[in-house]
């Protein structure tokens, strides 16, 4: 099958992949056109695009590029980082059930960042620029902590697929739990702050957020794209990869830092948006046909998630803003429902 | 059984020890001389007040939620044959949360008598979806029961989180409840739902023999004339009303479920009629304990032992899924 391509460079001519990123990159941009007009002062496409170009009122463009822009671009490239870090894990662990939610990295990341926000409110130690910097290197920080700990305990002569996962899920109760703690510590305006940011929320994003997510997705998913002929050879049994000429612990430890810190900048920008890596790769597999989650496929999908599910919590709940987290958790949710039953009747067949 | 019997009663001196203890330590340490003049002849000293008021009921309600959690958790144990079974895990308790969320928000129900059966409801329906999400072809599996019941969590914490951030007032109120906790609840809540705890207590002791005969495989327990449906339908009715029953007294509280059925199993042997009784008495000490460490370490404040518990049970659970050969039941 496409297994046997994964070595050849023709092999990534096929025009399914290509039809899905190209495809899917124009869909991106239109909703994300579509959101950028959307608000108190609503524009047209055109408008919006007039407004790119460079034209428009000042009014215009002070609504379009200062406010709006940063917030939808905040979540596309969000919703990229976090599709391409489940894409690489989902790959390492042979698992379509790994993603950078159950196996912890979300998480810690959040507990990292509340750590600041209860702190720097409660005591006054850290405010103004300084906490804009403090929240995602906390958050950056426990991310890679809570990664580098599932790793190290899953590890026992190599990593397999079920049992990180299973770790995850362990660590994830911890930094749950710290969390919460945290969050009894602050006073309720603190805590109200925090529920929101870890509930993954886009609003008020500025392009101070949006910047390091472009910044972290520009350097490191050409190096995953440079690692797909790894995360091709590692579909196979350990043996057979190790046959491939992979240098099996070395490669998946590469890349599952690599996809650590893609999740963990994500959720330093946005905080932890449920379910987008989990759901993201697997979508893309499907439309684009391949053995694996193809990299820039989950990277389009992810950002189409987010951007339609930010543009339903803003649109469906009258004058109330949902998180876009909450949305993309109560669609993503029953989505990895589907997919264990799935799992299920293909191991039946 | 000579040996199981005096296990059990060394035990029960362990626990009558942690209670000692509980209500004894706190932000303000009370002599032996003064809990026992609290006890039995208050005069209505600071002290006095502290013991009867605070310190009793709170020692009651992780009594009983402790008790309940751990049958609970060897109940779920011993029905799906799962070692990583426990309710916070596969789903249950978030199910039990949400129901009660949701009938607080969205129906205004106040009573703990009536958001009691909310909790009941949610906790057997995410049980059964769980289960039958996570059962495969040769039955669940460990794995897919516990990553059953990671999405079920999920999409309950996602909905708990609408819910809350809709209506900002019921915030201060729930993130205190959510972390599960025995402090400060009102004595009457327990006394509301004694009954059905202790229901689901009974109704465990009742299902103690037919698990031992599922225990050797449900063709097996067939074979030997046992009704199996019964004995499964017996079980959930058990562990709803366990579990339902702690999470409306006092917040999911996840991991008692998980480690005391394996301590307790260790002490009894696999013979559920004894495994039980052992996980009741470990169950409450373990709760007790947790809480009084959570009282002693974050002076003056403390920490709630939902959040101890959490902290001892993930690295057990994460021990138990390292061990190369699970954990035979």
């Amino acid at each position: 099958m496409t297994a046997v391509r994964v070595g050849a460079v023709s092999g990534r001519l096929r025009w399914r992949p290509l039809v899905l990123v190209v495809a899917g990159a124009a869909l991106l941009a239109l909703v994300a056109g579509v959101a950028v007009g959307l608000g108190d002062v609503p524009l047209g496409l055109g408008q919006v695009l007039d407004v790119l170009l460079g034209g428009g009122t000042r009014g215009q463009r002070f609504v379009v590029l200062d406010l709006r822009l940063p917030r939808v671009l905040t979540g596309v490239l969000v919703g990229a980082a976090l599709g391409v870090a489940g894409a690489v894990c989902q790959a390492i662990a042979r698992n379509p059930l790994a993603s950078p939610d159950v196996l912890g990295v979300t998480w810690g990341a959040g507990a990292g960042a509340v750590t600041v926000i209860t702190f720097a409110g409660s005591f006054g130690a850290v405010g103004g620029a300084v906490a804009g910097v403090a929240v995602p290197a906390a958050a950056l920080a426990g991310g890679l902590l809570a990664g580098l700990l599932v790793h190290g305990l899953a590890w026992r002569r190599g990593v397999e697929g079920f049992r990180l996962v299973l770790v995850g899920i362990g660590v994830s109760a911890v930094a749950v739990n710290l969390t919460q703690y945290l969050l009894t510590v602050g006073d309720v305006t603190d805590a109200a702050r925090a529920v929101v940011w870890l509930t993954g929320s886009l609003n008020g994003r500025g392009w101070e957020h949006a910047v390091p997510v472009g910044l972290a997705l520009a350097v490191l998913l050409p190096a995953a794209l440079s690692g797909t002929r790894l995360l091709g050879a590692l579909q196979f049994d350990d043996d057979t990869a190790r046959g491939l000429g992979v240098r099996l612990n070395g490669a998946r430890g590469a890349l599952l830092l690599l996809a650590v810190v893609l999740a963990a900048v994500a959720t330093a920008a946005a905080g932890p948006v449920a379910f987008v890596a989990l759901a993201a790769p697997q979508v893309a597999l499907r439309l684009a046909g391949t053995a694996t989650p193809p990299l820039l496929g989950s990277a389009v999908v992810g950002g189409l998630l987010v951007a339609v599910s930010d543009l339903v919590s803003r649109t469906a709940f009258g004058g109330v803003e949902l998180p876009v987290g909450v949305v993309t958790a109560v669609l993503g949710a029953p989505y990895l429902m589907y997919l264990l039953v799935r799992t299920r009747r293909e191991a039946r067949a | 059984m000579g040996l199981r019997a005096a296990r059990l009663s060394l035990l029960l001196g362990l626990l009558l020890a942690v209670v000692l203890a509980s209500i004894a330590l706190g932000a303000r340490d009370i002599p032996p001389d003064g809990v026992w003049k609290a006890l039995t002849a208050p005069t209505g000293t600071e002290d006095d007040l502290v013991v009867r008021g605070l310190r009793v009921p709170r020692t009651l309600f992780g009594l009983v939620v402790g008790a309940a959690l751990g049958v609970g958790g060897a109940l779920m144990q011993g029905h799906t044959r799962n070692p990583l079974a426990d309710p916070g895990i596969l789903g249950v308790t978030q199910g039990a949360s949400f129901a009660v969320v949701l009938s607080i928000s969205a129906l205004g129900v106040a009573d703990v008598r009536g958001y009691v059966w909310f909790a009941f409801a949610g906790a057997l329906a995410a049980g059964v979806v769980v289960f039958l999400l996570g059962s495969g072809p040769s039955g669940p599996t460990p794995v897919t029961l516990a990553l059953a019941g990671a999405a079920v969590s999920a999409l309950m914490n996602g909905l708990v989180s609408a819910l809350v951030l809709l209506d900002r007032q019921g915030l201060d109120a729930f993130r205190f409840w959510q972390l599960g906790g025995i402090a400060g609840r009102e004595p009457v809540v327990l006394w509301q739902l004694l009954p059905f705890l202790l229901l689901g207590l009974a109704l465990a002791a009742f299902n103690a023999t037919g698990l031992n005969a599922l225990a050797l495989g449900d063709d097996v327990a067939r074979s030997l004339g046992h009704r199996v449906a019964a004995t499964r339908v017996v079980g959930l009715v058990a562990i709803t009303l366990l579990v339902g029953g702690s999470v409306a007294a006092c917040g999911p509280i996840a991991f008692v479920g998980l480690v005391v059925p394996h301590l307790a199993r260790a002490l009894s042997g696999p013979d559920h009629r004894w495994l039980l009784p052992f996980a009741a008495v470990l169950g409450a000490a373990v709760l007790l304990a947790a809480d009084v460490v959570g009282r002693v370490v974050a002076r003056p404040g403390e920490l709630p032992v939902g959040i101890v518990m959490a902290l001892v049970g993930a690295p057990v659970f994460i021990a138990l899924v390292r061990r190369r050969k699970p954990v035979r039941l």
